[in-house]
């Protein structure tokens, strides 16, 4: 179907629209099949998605595989590790690429097992050794204070890849490729039942889309502290994240906990307030231009990953803060 | 009454101070200083939480799998003095250096020798290489249905049904028993050990099987059973400069680091 050394990105779609991560794969991707002389895959999924398939072209593939059927309107683990193991089996891929989301989180591992590949989860620099034309996946291990290179003999080889650690290319409408289905379906009968889904309802500006991102922790001390950022935020045309203490606390929903485990947010402006800047938050955050820090010790790691800070009490500094950048907006 | 499994692992305080973990990069290792001692994987406690939150409503049984090497008896006992009732270790220097692979191999092999079951838990990572392929491996190699990143987990009616965490919400996903979970940390604090829970755990002796306990060679574990080699372990470097404001009060301080992201164009 494809020539050998073939990477293949496993695209994901919101709401009718490829996600920034897919694009972002396709990024790397493209990086990763010209250092191989390869081409580019992607893997289409879901229920009346052949549309976008033009949209994936020109954001850097090859061939589009578009797999479009009712039964894969939503993601169901065991019905999409089947498609995906036949999309492998039926053309030459070397590399395998998911986005470390709530998809690729479940699909990555099952599918690796399941093709006996090596996988490397969330990582944030994909790389082709140019002697043994291997993958070089580097992940961030032990909550951020280490990172890890890996490589494995499997074909395929896996990786997943961290939301905004890749950069997309441009949209080029021009670019050519082919979109191919695939030669036999495998059973979609699916074992899981999935029977709801509960979507918080997001008011004000996406938190990961955000250029302004007020980040809150535990030290605000209450849900009344949220309510001056969330004040702030407003005015910055930014969004609220919070660390996961204060989202254990309940203080701010889990939906916006920023982290290893949360969020990746990574904003022209973060503004981290009350929290310590633990090695697992700043997985989530650490990728933003600017990182500014209101704390009352000094001694806060915070402040080891911040290039501006005042060291006091957020309840004079923040105020005090808000209202001059109300006035500086409005000059 | 579900026969409940949870494979809990021993992992360095993840809640250490930033900066006290150090890497020796000649040998590709972490080196722990004293100060940071092992704890069960958070994740693992949260998912023996769930198991407990089952237990108490339907009855049934625990058992905690631990796989490692030089495993702390205070520490991996604590999901016993929780209120697990059964730990087997999977302990042996063949076990040490392991991946996801070698430990899904392990971890099947015990299982499948532990026997009837309705539920196998997991975290949904191991808070020290972070890579979160263990539970849906091991869901792959024993051929049971898999729900990851459970925040709420119920057994009714020959079936257990997930709430599922998905950015910005959750879905509610059922399957037939058995099946394995993975848990995440919205599922809530894990409970305390109790006095009573301590007494009795101390009184428990662990189950402790080797490779060739559970039909597996030495070659097929730890190190030696990898997939993935690690080619590189580094610690990044951070240039440390953070210009902090000052002002006659904090209140000042704060105005004037507006002034400051203004002349710095940030704003
Ligand atoms: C496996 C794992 C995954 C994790 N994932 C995440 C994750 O995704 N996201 C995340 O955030 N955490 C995560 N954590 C938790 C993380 O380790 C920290 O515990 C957490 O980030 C701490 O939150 P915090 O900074 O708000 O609280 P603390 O560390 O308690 O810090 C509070 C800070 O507020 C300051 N402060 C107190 N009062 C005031 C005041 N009045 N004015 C100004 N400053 C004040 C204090 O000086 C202190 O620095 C994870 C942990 C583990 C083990
Ligand atoms: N050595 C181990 N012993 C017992 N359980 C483990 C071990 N390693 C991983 N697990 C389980 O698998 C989950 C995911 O681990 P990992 O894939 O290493 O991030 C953990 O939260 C544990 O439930």
């Amino acid at each position: 179907m494809s020539s050998p050394l073939s990477v293949l990105v496993t695209a994901e779609v919101n709401e009718g629209n490829l996600s920034p991560i897919t694009l972002e794969l396709l990024g790397s991707a493209r990086d990763l099949a010209e250092k191989l002389g390869g081409k580019v895959v992607c893997a289409l999924l879901g229920n009346g998605v052949a549309g976008i398939a033009q949209q994936i072209i020109a954001q850097g593939a090859d061939q589009v595989i578009v797999v479009d059927a009712p039964a894969l309107q939503d993601y169901l683990s065991d019905t999409y590790t089947r498609v995906m193991e036949e999309v492998v089996r039926q053309t030459e891929i070397e590399i395998v690429l998911l986005g470390h989301t709530s998809m690729g989180r479940d699909l990555g591992p099952r599918l690796a097992f399941r093709l006996g590949a090596g996988l490397a989860t969330d990582c944030i620099e994909l790389d082709i050794d140019s002697g043994s034309k291997q993958l070089m996946a580097t992940r961030p291990v032990y909550g951020g204070n280490a990172r890890a290179t890996f490589a494995t003999d499997t074909h395929p080889q896996m990786a997943t890849v961290r939301s905004k650690a890749m950069t997309p290319l441009p949209l080029d409408p021009s670019r050519q490729g082919e979109i191919v289905t695939l030669s036999a379906m495998p059973d979609l009968k699916a074992g899981l039942i999935l029977s709801d889904r509960v979507k918080e309802e997001i008011k004000g500006v996406k938190l990961e889309d955000a250029p302004v991102v007020l980040g809150g922790g535990r030290g605000l001390g209450g849900p009344e502290g949220f309510q001056l950022l969330d004040d702030l935020a407003r005015v910055l045309k930014g969004a609220v994240g919070a660390s996961r203490a204060a989202c254990d606390n309940g203080w701010w929903p889990a939906s916006a906990q920023v982290g290893l485990t949360g969020k990746i947010v990574a904003p022209d402006l973060y503004v981290a307030i009350a929290l310590s800047g633990s090695s697992q938050h700043m997985a989530g955050c650490s990728g933003s231009k600017t990182i500014i820090a209101i704390n009352k010790d000094p001694e806060a790691n915070i402040f080891k990953e911040s290039q501006y800070g005042v060291v006091g009490d957020y309840k004079q500094v923040l105020p005090a803060f808000a209202k001059r950048i109300k006035e500086l907006l409005e000059e | 009454m579900p026969k409940l499994i949870v494979c809990a692992k021993q992992v360095p305080d993840p809640e250490a101070p930033p900066g006290s973990l150090k890497v020796d990069t000649s040998a590709n290792k972490v080196v722990l200083p004293a100060s940071i001692s092992p704890v069960v994987n958070p994740y693992d406690e949260q998912a023996v939480e769930a198991a407990l939150r089952l237990k108490d409503a339907l009855g049934g049984s625990i058992t905690v799998i631990s796989l490692g090497n030089n495993l702390q008896r205070d520490v991996v006992k604590k999901p016993l003095s929780m209120g697990a009732d059964e730990l087997i270790l999977l302990e042996d220097p063949a076990f040490e250096g392991g991946d996801a692979w070698s430990t899904v191999t392990a971890l099947a092999a015990a299982i499948k020798k532990v026997g009837e079951f309705d539920l196998v838990i997991c975290g949904r990572q191991a808070a020290d290489w972070d890579a979160g392929q263990v539970g849906l491996g091991l869901a792959e190699m024993l051929g049971l249905p898999v729900i990851s990143l459970a925040q709420k987990v119920e057994v009714m009616d020959s079936k257990v049904r997930v709430e599922r965490v998905i950015t910005d919400g959750y879905e509610v996903i059922e399957s037939s028993l058995p099946a394995l979970i993975t848990v995440s940390n919205e599922l809530g604090e894990p409970r305390y050990a109790t006095l009573k829970g301590i007494m009795a755990a101390s009184k428990k002796q662990p189950t402790v099987w080797k490779p060739d306990d559970i039909g597996l060679d030495a070659s097929q574990v730890g190190e030696a059973g990898r997939k993935s080699k690690l080619v590189r372990l580094f610690q990044p470097n951070k240039e440390a400069h953070c210009e902090i404001v000052e002002g006659e009060s904090a209140e000042e301080a704060g105005s004037l680091l507006a002034d400051r992201l203004r002349t710095a164009k940030i704003i």
